[in-house]
């Protein structure tokens, strides 16, 4: 058994060590916000933050949250979070929308560790999340708008 | 007008009206039925859908008007990223003078006669055809929706219905200062005959054509709520991977599963056409399950050739090709008495789609129906593909359509193969059940289904005052279209999708030749975003550019004055060059600027590129001008996302991606050795869209063909490197 929490919420699962995280917020807790696209840490549209870290879930073992503190994007509502999916959409980042959760994860870990990211710093955090419609330029914005409405 | 239940049957028109309606609407196949239950006219399955999880009937319309007020659009056209959900109910609304933020679209499901594409016959989405085949269509159907609630006003106020106005969802009469929102005369309205013909608006008067609207998925979009094919949760349903051949063509000779049968969760393993269905409780058992099976697979009459000897076989077969898709002039005799003569060869690689979210579909067998949820991209063939496989009447077998986690062309699939690959799966459980077939990223980059490898040899010749005397250009690549259901649109044994961009080359050359010579290759190939003028555009806009610079001209002016016939053309073209206040591609500080222009899809796109020699060897796009005439702007923001990702997706191909066989097995397996743009490699893009009157035409896909030749010509003005052989990264390493 491997017990954490999930969005605030106790859970506890009974699935093999080895189990990614991803597969047990999507095919045991029905969390399917998160999705998968590589397997290999190399796309980030699994990102999730664990105990407020930017996390790839494809390649974190379930047995290595134990008592761990995971939030995805259905419970992302900190002001970073809000204030991020609230830029997405006024942006209009999303073309096919499969990569945003992750991108808007990680965004959200880049506020609330620089709440004023210049470009450089948006390039940096967001160098492991891959958009293949390409919406990057959107992002950019969206993260910048973000920032400046949870400055005001 | 509402049709969210069964029991609204009872206020339904006399069955034929829906047909007779269809008829006097001119064979549009506008189906916007008001409050009519079709299942009770025996269209069956296929006109039931779900939609948050209440079973509602009689979708087989475009237009919902709900007394909540709200009005969903039945969009016929996937939505993979390139907007339909929000082109085609902007179409609506604004006809029905709606206001945005009632409106809703929902995805309609595989039905061949409502929500067949009109530019082809079936139902499905590609070439860049949504809002320019439904442009008319559905504001046609909006039109007949306003005329109904109009009417329904009419009757209810007891005034002229010339004397109501609607503006903004609410109709009003200003003598005697009634009104009403579109929900509260819903279904009133659905009691109206509908018209047999109505009046489109003329463009002046528009409302919302032509301004920025927020997309109607990007809520759902940004807070994890929009539902994939992936996402899909059914009962007891069961994680399908499938083992497949290593090289294509092979086949299953026998399996041994008593490993796999030790992973917690397994289920199941059989042999299907495609390979052999791993069945478990969910992705991670499957997948272990699947890493532990042993096959053992029939190789006879496997592609067994590597890419380097692909490539040699298609240089020499440039030399004799078979098929002529253009002849003007004497393009032979021009060439042998010309001053001087240039030639090239260019290579392009086969290309994966790479969508993020990988292959996947999801059917349900069930009381002897059958039903599925996926990214369809072409529903009116998948569904009969399902309904062949598993040995129904297509009335047994519905399609739902779902979003798709991106496609670029990867989901058209000719033959149906992932619904035929699901359907086996589900078929040889031989119960009841609930199959999730999912693809991991290492199946979708070795699955096949490439843009195919394509080898292209130009020559062309200046006369003595430096002018394009004649141009020869033959393509050499395996067909998309032969041996499939598109093969009637091939003409003389020439693939459009081999040749376009470059057969209707719009320079004005005197002499011009383009032939092709079909390869016969057993990688499975397909259109991917933007088809033909992937590789076309490349080899035409650089070459081009190599003439004109050979010319000693400006590659601005040169195009120009070889456009004269082409006005859109030359018009996107002087636009772009003055959003980026040109001056010559040399800039100096380390940079250069490139340019091309091309029609695709019947959408004009040009484009600068301005590149610096990036750290680590490849060119570094530092800014992208844009100018685009797609006729009128349905969606401006829309082709302004969509000019910007056409442009980080071509870019992505033309610096990076390959893929490539070693003895027939694909080297290539993820993201790691097949790389994606990344946002610190995204250019800074400014897009300007050329006004016109000229009917709407698509977007997705035209904003990719000009990056890669606007690059490639600033690299070769920056370093006096010419890259033919693409990626770029595979010609800079050598």
């Amino acid at each position: 058994m491997t017990n954490f929490s999930v969005n605030g919420k106790k859970v506890s699962v009974d699935v093999d060590p080895d189990t990614p995280l991803l597969w047990v917020l999507r095919d045991e807790l029905k969390l399917t916000g998160t999705k998968y696209g590589c397997g290999v840490a190399q796309c980030g549209a699994c990102t999730v933050h664990l105990n407020g870290q930017p996390r790839r879930s494809c390649v974190t073992p379930i047995a290595s949250v134990q008592d761990g503190e995971v939030v995805t994007i259905e419970g992302l509502s900190a002001p970073a979070g809000e204030a991020v999916k609230k830029a997405w959409v006024s942006v209009d980042v999303p073309q096919c929308g499969y990569c945003q959760s992750g991108q808007i994860m990680s965004a959200t870990a880049l506020l609330n560790e620089i709440p004023k990211p210049t470009n450089a710093d948006i390039d940096r955090a967001m160098a492991g999340n891959v958009c293949r419609c390409a919406t990057y330029v959107r992002i950019r914005a969206a993260i910048h708008e973000a920032a400046k409405n949870l400055k005001a | 007008m509402h049709i969210l239940n069964r029991s609204f049957g009872q206020f339904a028109p006399k069955p034929i009206s829906r047909r007779g309606f269809l008829r006097v609407s001119g064979g549009l196949g506008i189906g916007l039925v008001v409050g009519f239950d079709t299942s009770a006219q025996g269209s069956g399955a296929a006109a039931v859908i779900r939609a948050a999880g209440v079973e509602t009937v009689d979708a087989t319309g475009f237009v919902k008007i709900a007394p909540d007020n709200t009005v969903t659009v039945m969009i016929k056209h996937l939505e993979m990223g390139q907007g339909p959900y929000t082109g085609l109910a902007t179409l609506v609304a604004e006809e029905l003078d709606a206001d945005w933020s009632q409106m809703r679209a929902e995805g309609a499901p595989a039905n061949n006669n409502l929500y067949k594409n009109l530019a082809f016959g079936i139902q499905g989405t590609g070439g860049s055809t949504a809002v320019a085949n439904s442009y008319e269509q559905m504001r046609k159907a909006g039109a007949t929706a306003r005329a109904m609630l109009v009417a329904a006003a009419a009757d209810s106020w007891k005034v002229p219905a010339s004397q109501i106005t609607v503006k903004q969802g609410v109709l009003r009469h200003a003598g005697s200062g009634r009104q009403s929102t579109f929900g509260e005369l819903a279904e009133a309205a659905g009691r109206q005959t509908p018209p047999k013909d109505v009046k489109l608006k003329d463009p002046k008067n528009f409302t919302l054509i032509g301004k920025r609207l927020t997309r109607l998925d990007a809520s759902a979009k940004s807070s994890g709520q929009a539902m994939f094919t992936i996402d899909v949760q059914r009962p007891q349903a069961l994680t399908v991977l499938v083992a497949h051949p290593p090289r294509f063509g092979g086949k299953v000779a026998s399996f041994d599963a008593s490993a796999a049968r030790q992973v917690r969760g397994f289920v199941d393993a059989k042999t299907i056409p495609q390979g052999v269905a791993v069945y478990a409780t969910g992705f991670w058992a499957a997948k272990k399950a699947r890493e532990a099976l042993k096959v053992q697979w029939d190789e006879t009459g496997t592609e067994r050739r590597s890419t380097d000897e692909l490539v040699a076989i298609f240089r020499a077969a440039a030399a004799a090709p078979d098929v002529t898709a253009t002849n003007r002039g004497n393009t032979g005799r021009a060439l042998q008495q010309a001053g001087r003569v240039i030639e090239a060869e260019y290579v392009f690689p086969y290309l994966a789609h790479a969508p993020l979210e990988p292959m996947d579909c999801a059917v349900e067998l069930k009381n002897g129906g059958v039903e599925a949820w996926y990214g369809c991209q072409f529903p009116g063939i998948d569904h009969k593909v399902i309904a062949d496989t598993m040995g129904m009447p297509l009335e047994k077998v519905k399609v739902n359509v779902l979003f798709a986690g991106g496609s670029f062309g990867r989901r058209a699939q000719p033959t149906g193969d992932i619904a035929a690959e699901a359907a086996s799966a589900l078929k040889a459980l031989g119960r009841d059940a609930s199959i999730k077939l999912v693809w991991t990223r290492e199946d979708d980059m070795r699955g096949g289904r490439y843009r195919p490898l394509v080898l292209h040899r130009a020559r062309a010749a200046l006369d003595k005052a430096g002018n394009i005397s004649a141009w020869d250009h033959v393509v050499v690549g395996q067909s998309i279209m032969k041996g499939t259901p598109f093969e009637a649109m091939m003409t003389d044994g020439v693939d459009p999708t081999t040749v376009e961009g470059v057969s209707d080359l719009p320079y004005a050359i005197p002499n011009l030749r383009v032939a092709a010579r079909t390869a016969e290759v057993k990688v499975p190939i397909l259109w991917w975003r933007s088809v033909g003028h992937t590789h076309t555009a490349y080899a035409k806009e650089t070459f081009v550019d190599e003439l004109l610079a050979a010319a000693g001209k400006d590659p601005v002016a040169g195009r120009l004055a070889l456009l004269k016939g082409d006005a859109r053309s030359a018009g996107v073209l002087r636009a772009v060059a003055k959003l980026a206040g040109w001056k010559g591609a040399k800039v100096g500080d380390g940079r250069a600027r490139g340019v091309a222009v091309h029609k695709s899809f019947e959408t004009y796109v040009a484009q600068i590129a301005e590149v610096s020699r990036g750290r680590d060897g490849l060119p570094k796009v530092e800014r992208v001008w844009c100018a685009v005439d797609c006729g009128v702007a349905v969606n401006p923001d829309n082709i302004k996302a969509q000019m910007e990702g056409g442009i980080g997706f071509g870019l992505c191909a033309i610096l990076y991606d390959e893929i490539t066989l070693n003895e027939g097995r694909v080297v290539q397996a993820n993201y790691n050795d097949y790389r994606m743009l990344r946002i610190g490699e995204m250019p800074r893009v400014d897009v300007t869209i050329v006004p016109s009157a000229e009917k709407p035409t698509g977007v997705g896909e035209p904003g990719v063909p000009p990056i890669g030749p606007a690059v490639a010509n600033a690299w070769r003005v920056l370093t006096g490197q010419s890259v033919r052989h693409l990626p770029f990264a595979r010609t800079l390493a050598v």
